[in-house]
């Protein structure tokens, strides 16, 4: 657990070495506050409901540009050789890294929080869904940021590893709004496997721990699947 | 101290370790030598942990490195070839960072990158970028962090590649420095190199070992000639011819070079006999004149030709 700590240390430091961070930060902020602030007056409500269904198709393409590098870089400069030769299990290192990837974008959820401060001046907010949204937020980047990693822990390129990471989380987002094209006999497996379809149960205010379940599952199997890609490399 | 035992190392369908076995003492200082793609840096990483054998096994001071790999790599410090680092990071950043993986304590931290930063010459870059340092900073900055822990076992892959050579003088030194209490493993391919800092020599070509020994012993085993050469004036290459090749135990004569009236000729001599004095006999019945004799034994280099031939 002290090498995850140190790895998480260095791997979130580094996110503010370079410009990416702030680069990131700056889009999610103009993108997200344009979108949710441009119609908000037409629909004259003090709720932040429109801010939370943005959320998982924003953090669809931000997430996979927060993981990219966190494999990708180490693979291309070859320092990942020198990670591995010292002291440290490969589940430290995907611990490490992961835990640097959520609480960098809970750092960028934190200024989204004068949102609701601003709403319940404007009227009379109810705190219980903005609460939820946050968790579920939270929840949502654990498991895009699993799913990011583990496309960075399969090439050396950055770009493919956005790519295939944008890929994926899209698909979890949009997939039961396709439930149309799927056939009536697996139609709830398909629709219970979107990340959107379950968010938006918690960011109702409804904590179900069906919704909690599936997110810790998709984080574990992306974990899972980046501990087997550095398997592979052995 | 390090034993490893029919280590094979297939990619795919390439063969780039075949069945090598050596045993390594602690306090030894081993060159591992060999052309390029000879499987050098292969073997280093197989011993490190960071690859894993295909076939065949490793034990360091007792563990196995399948069941215990966290154990050997804490005895271990590796500096990879050409040092690749974190470029973002700062050069004290990342010695401070690799002292907390290894567990040096808050109090001993500060004091042992201050030592090691002394010791590789890197204290004017520790507040720089290391994408920053030249590549001779940035193998010393490799040098440090693959001695943070003071680890009883040091393996660097071609630790003196980018250096200048007063870097590479001091960089030797302290190789053999460490060498005199810790395990030293090192792979080059400047052979000049390892005969300044090691003890014991392993060859590798087309991932097998072709020679191992010290030194001395490497040399005599390879082929039993030495040279001798000679630059005569007054002589005649035909005369000379006769004269020479009469004494015993010369194999052969090579004429070198003629010119304005220096005849140079290299005497291949098998290395049982000392013939420099009966060559001085010779020519003290004959009006030549000497201008020079050297003895020349088996180099390392000739060894390493013969040895690394492509058939």
């Amino acid at each position: 657990m002290r090498q995850v700590t140190h790895i998480f240390k260095k791997e979130f430091k580094s996110y503010f070495l370079s410009p990416i961070a702030y680069i990131v930060i700056s889009i999610f902020l103009l993108v997200i506050g344009w979108f949710f602030f441009t119609p908000f007056f037409l629909y004259d409500q003090a709720s932040l409901r429109q801010f939370f269904i943005l959320l998982p198709i924003i953090f669809s393409f931000i997430i996979p540009a927060v993981t990219m590098r966190l494999f990708s870089e180490e693979l291309n400069v070859g320092s990942y050789e020198t990670l591995l030769t010292l002291p440290v299990t490969f589940t430290d290192i995907i611990l490490g890294k992961f835990l640097a990837s959520v609480l960098f974008v809970a750092a960028m959820l934190v200024p989204t929080l004068t949102y609701p401060a601003t709403v319940s001046l404007l009227g009379e907010l109810d705190w219980g869904p903005v609460l939820g949204g946050y968790i579920g937020a939270v929840l949502l980047a654990a498991s895009f940021s699993a799913v990011g990693l583990f496309a960075s822990s399969l090439t050396r390129n950055q770009i493919i590893a956005f790519i295939t990471g944008m890929v994926i989380c899209f698909g979890l987002t949009l997939i039961d709004k396709m439930l149309f094209f799927v056939p009536r006999s697996i139609l709830g497996v398909v629709g219970y496997l979107g990340a959107d379809f379950h968010f938006q149960n918690i960011s109702k205010g409804v904590i179900d721990s069906r919704d909690i379940l599936y997110f810790l599952s998709v984080t574990f199997i992306g974990l899972y699947g980046a501990h087997l890609a550095m398997q592979r490399k052995k | 101290m390090i034993h490893a035992e029919n280590l094979t190392k297939y990619y795919h369908d390439l063969c780039a370790v075949d069945q090598i076995q050596f045993d390594i003492q602690k306090g030894e200082i081993v060159g591992l030598l060999g052309p390029n793609g000879a499987g050098k840096t292969t073997t280093l990483r197989m011993l490190t942990g960071y690859l894993r054998p295909s076939s065949g096994n490793i034990q360091v001071k007792g563990y196995n490195i399948e069941e215990n790999p966290l154990e050997i790599k804490k005895l271990m410090g590796y500096l990879p070839e050409s040092a690749p680092l974190y470029h973002d990071m700062l050069v004290y950043d990342y010695l401070n960072y690799v002292a907390d993986i290894r567990g040096l304590d808050e109090g001993r931290k500060d004091k042992r990158i201050h030592t090691l930063a002394d010791l590789c010459g890197i204290s004017r870059v520790m507040h720089q970028p290391i994408g920053e340092c030249s590549k001779g900073y940035k193998q010393r900055v490799g040098l440090a962090h693959a001695m943070m822990a003071d680890p009883e076992i040091l393996i660097l892959d071609e630790p003196t590649s980018g250096l200048d050579p007063n870097q590479i003088v001091e960089i030797r030194d302290i190789i053999k420095r460490i060498g005199e209490e810790k395990t030293v493993i090192l792979s080059t391919h400047i052979l000049s190199e390892v005969e300044a800092t090691c003890n014991r020599v392993i060859i590798i070509h087309q991932g097998k070992i072709v020679a191992d020994g010290g030194m001395e012993t490497l040399k005599q085993s390879a082929g039993g000639e030495y040279l001798i050469h000679l630059s005569l004036k007054n002589a005649e290459m035909s005369a000379v011819e006769t004269e020479l090749k009469s004494i015993e135990g010369v194999i052969r004569l090579e004429r070198v070079d003629v010119n304005g009236g220096h005849l140079s000729v290299k005497l291949v001599c098998r290395s049982t006999r000392d013939i420099r004095e009966d060559i001085y006999v010779k020519m003290k019945n004959t009006d030549w004149l000497l201008l020079e004799l050297y003895q020349e034994t088996q180099s390392l280099e000739n060894i390493f030709r013969e040895l690394t031939k492509e058939n």
